[in-house]
C-alpha cells in the first residue's frame, strides 16, 4: 500500500544549523495496518508524517501509494489519498465557518465548482454524521465555539468522509482531557473498523501503543529501531520495549509527556 | 448635493466590496487596488473614446483589474513574498501602465461622447437627472451585491472563506491554496477596476492619480461600517460594507463643506482618513476591552454571590 524506500531528510542542508531528521527509512505499509508509532521528541516521528503527507520536499528516496510514486505530488494533492489529523486540534477545520459549512466542503476532494452543495438532503446526511459526538443541533454554528474534544472529533469524521486510503494521527488526542481523549480515541476506533482503514498513529503512551493495532514500529535518532507486528507484538510489555531501547542505544527512553502510563 | 453623496458612495461602494474580498475574506492585504481602480477608469475612458460602446468597454476594464489581481497573486505565488509586498509591486508598476493607457497624458476628459451617467437620464425620464443617476447607480450596486452573494454561497465561494480562516484546511481538502488565490485577488480587483470604471464615467475624466490612497480609504469604508451591526453572514456583510462606504463619503462631505470652520481643506483628507482608520481599530479594541471587563465584573460578582449563600 504505502512504500517507503531509502527517505531521507536534511533540514537546512549546508548551514549551521543542519540536521539530520531521517535516514535511510524503509518501511512497507500493508493495507488494512494499524500502526502506531512511538519514540522521543526529535526522533522523526513528525518528520516522517511531514515526508509522507508532502509539507516539504525530501532529501533522497522514494515514496510510493498503491504502486504510484508520490515523491514529487504536492501536498494538496496528495490529500486526496492521505487524510490527516494534527495535534492541534484548530488546524482540521476552519473556526470562522459553520460546522454545516465545513462538512460540505468535506464531501469531496478537489477544486470546488460553482454549485450549491447545502441543501436539505445533505443537512440531514451532515446531521446524522454529527450525532454519535452529540452536535446534530448545531449545524449552523461556528465550529469556533466548539471544544478541542468536539473540534478533534469533527475533524475526524469530516476527514472519513472522503474515505481516504491513509490516515496519518499525529497524537491528535494529546491536547485533550483525558475524558475528551477517550472519546476521540474510542471514535477513532469505531472509524477505522468500519471504513477498514489503514492507520498510522504516533502516540507517546506506550501501554496505549502495545493495546492499539496490529502493529508497531519505535523510532529514534532519524531510524526505524523497532518494528513489530502480529503475535509478536502482542507478546510485548512495556518493559520489553524500554529493555529493547536500551539494548538498541545504550541509554534511557525518555519521551516528553508521561510515560509508562 | 446629497444625491451626489450617494451616487459616489454607490459607487466607491463597488471598490470597497473588492477590497472587502482581499482584506476581510482571504485575510490577504492587497494594495494593488491603488493602481487597479486608476487601471480601470483609464482602460473604460479610452475604450468609450475609441467607441467601444459602454457594455465593451466596462467589460474591458473589468478584466484589466482581474488581471491586475493575477499579477499579483502571481507574484505572491510563485516568489513565496507576503501579499501586502506583492500588492505594492503591482500597484507602482501599475502607474506607469496607466499613463500609457491614458496615452501618456495625466488626463484624460470624456468629453463628446457617451458615458453611464449621460444615458441614466434618458433610461429613467420620469426623474429628474440627478436622481436618474442615483438609481441606475444603486441598480448597479444592488446587482454587484447580488451576484457576489450569490457567488460566496457556492462550494467555490465556501472554499474562498475557507481559505482566508485557515489554509491548512485547504490543503487537507485536495485544493490548491493558490489557484484559490489567483480566482480571490482576480475578482477583487476587477471589481475595483469595475467601480474606476464607473467613477471615470461620473466624473467625466480618468486621471492617472486617481487611485492614491485608495485603499485605506475602502478599509476606513469598511471598518465605519462594522460598527454598525455584528453579522458574519455574508448578505449582511456586503450590506454593511455599501453603507459604510455612504458614511465615509458623508463625512468627507462634511469635511469638504464644513471643515473650513476649523481649517481643514481637502489636503487633509488623507489624514483624516488615516486618523479614521486608527481611530476605528482603537474602538473597536477598546470594546474588545470593554467586554472583557465586564465579563470579569461578572465573574467576581458569581464568586460573591456564592460565598455570601
Amino acid at each position: 500500500m504505502l512504500d517507503i524506500q531509502h527517505l531521507t531528510k536534511v533540514f537546512e542542508p549546508g548551514t549551521v544549523n543542519e540536521k539530520l531528521a531521517l535516514e535511510n527509512i524503509d518501511l512497507h505499509v500493508n493495507r488494512g495496518d494499524v500502526i502506531c508509532m512511538i519514540g522521543s521528541n526529535g526522533s522523526g516521528k513528525s518528520t516522517l508524517f511531514n515526508a509522507i503527507s508532502g509539507t516539504f520536499p525530501i532529501t533522497a528516496g522514494r515514496i510510493l501509494l498503491d504502486g504510484k510514486d508520490i515523491t514529487r505530488m504536492p501536498e494538496y494533492r496528495r490529500s486526496f489519498d492521505i487524510g490527516r489529523i494534527f495535534q492541534d486540534p484548530t488546524k482540521g477545520t476552519s473556526g470562522s465557518m459553520s460546522i454545516q459549512d465545513n462538512m460540505m466542503l468535506s464531501m469531496s476532494k478537489g477544486m470546488k465548482g460553482l454549485k450549491y452543495s447545502m441543501n436539505r438532503k445533505n443537512q440531514e446526511l451532515f446531521r446524522e454524521l454529527i450525532r454519535p459526538i452529540g452536535l446534530e443541533d448545531r449545524l449552523q454554528d461556528n465550529v469556533g465555539l466548539l471544544s478541542g474534544g468536539q473540534r478533534q472529533a469533527l475533524t475526524l469524521i469530516m476527514v472519513c468522509m472522503s474515505h481516504p486510503k491513509l490516515l496519518l494521527l499525529d497524537e491528535h488526542t494529546a491536547a485533550l482531557d483525558p475524558k475528551n481523549a477517550r472519546i476521540v480515541m474510542e471514535l477513532t476506533e469505531k472509524y477505522i473498523e468500519k471504513e477498514k482503514l489503514t492507520c498510522m498513529m504516533v502516540t507517546h503512551n506506550m501501554q496505549f501503543a502495545l493495546e492499539f493495532g496490529n502493529r508497531l514500529v519505535m523510532m529514534d535518532g532519524g531510524h526505524i529501531i523497532l518494528d513489530v507486528s502480529g503475535d509478536e507484538k502482542r507478546r510485548l510489555s512495556v518493559k520489553d520495549l524500554v529493555d529493547e531501547f536500551k539494548k538498541k542505544r545504550g541509554s534511557g527512553y525518555t519521551p516528553d509527556n508521561g510515560l509508562l502510563t | 448635493m446629497i444625491e451626489g453623496i450617494f451616487v459616489e458612495g454607490f459607487i466607491f461602494s463597488i471598490m470597497t466590496l473588492g477590497i472587502l474580498i482581499s482584506y476581510r475574506i482571504l485575510d490577504l492585504a492587497d494594495l494593488t487596488c491603488d493602481g487597479s481602480v486608476a487601471a480601470g477608469a483609464a482602460t473604460a475612458a479610452m475604450c468609450i473614446l475609441s467607441g467601444w460602446g459602454i457594455v465593451l468597454s466596462m467589460a474591458a476594464s473589468f478584466l484589466v483589474g482581474v488581471l491586475c489581481g493575477l499579477c499579483t497573486a502571481a507574484i505572491h505565488n510563485k516568489l513565496r513574498i507576503p501579499g501586502l509586498l506583492a500588492g505594492i509591486l503591482t500597484m507602482t508598476m501599475l502607474y506607469s501602465v496607466n499613463l500609457r493607457i491614458l496615452g501618456n497624458k495625466a488626463n484624460v476628459p470624456l468629453v463628446k461622447v457617451t458615458t453611464l451617467y449621460r444615458l441614466f437620464p434618458r433610461f429613467f425620464p420620469f426623474l429628474p437627472s440627478e436622481f436618474s443617476s442615483l438609481l441606475g447607480t444603486l441598480l448597479f450596486v444592488l446587482v454587484i451585491m447580488l451576484v457576489m452573494v450569490a457567488f460566496f454561497h457556492t462550494d467555490l465561494g465556501t472554499s474562498l472563506g475557507a481559505l482566508g480562516s485557515n489554509e491548512q484546511v485547504i490543503i487537507s481538502l485536495g485544493m490548491n491554496p493558490s489557484t484559490l488565490k489567483y480566482i480571490g485577488l482576480g475578482l477583487s480587483n476587477g471589481l475595483i477596476a469595475l467601480s474606476g470604471a464607473l467613477l471615470a464615467q461620473y466624473q467625466g475624466f480618468a486621471d492617472a492619480n486617481l487611485g492614491t490612497g485608495m485603499a485605506v480609504q475602502g478599509l476606513a469604508a469598511i471598518m465605519l461600517g462594522e460598527f454598525l451591526f455584528k453579522t458574519n453572514r455574508i448578505e449582511f456583510i456586503t450590506l454593511r460594507v455599501i453603507l459604510g462606504s455612504i458614511a465615509y463619503k458623508a463625512l468627507m462631505f462634511l469635511g469638504r463643506k464644513y471643515g473650513h470652520i476649523v481649517g481643514i481643506t481637502p489636503n487633509d483628507f488623507k489624514l483624516l482618513t488615516g486618523l479614521l482608520v486608527i481611530i476605528s481599530l482603537l474602538v473597536a479594541y477598546s470594546r474588545v476591552h470593554a467586554a472583557e471587563d465586564a465579563a470579569k465584573k461578572k465573574a467576581l460578582l458569581r464568586i460573591q454571590e456564592a460565598q455570601n449563600a
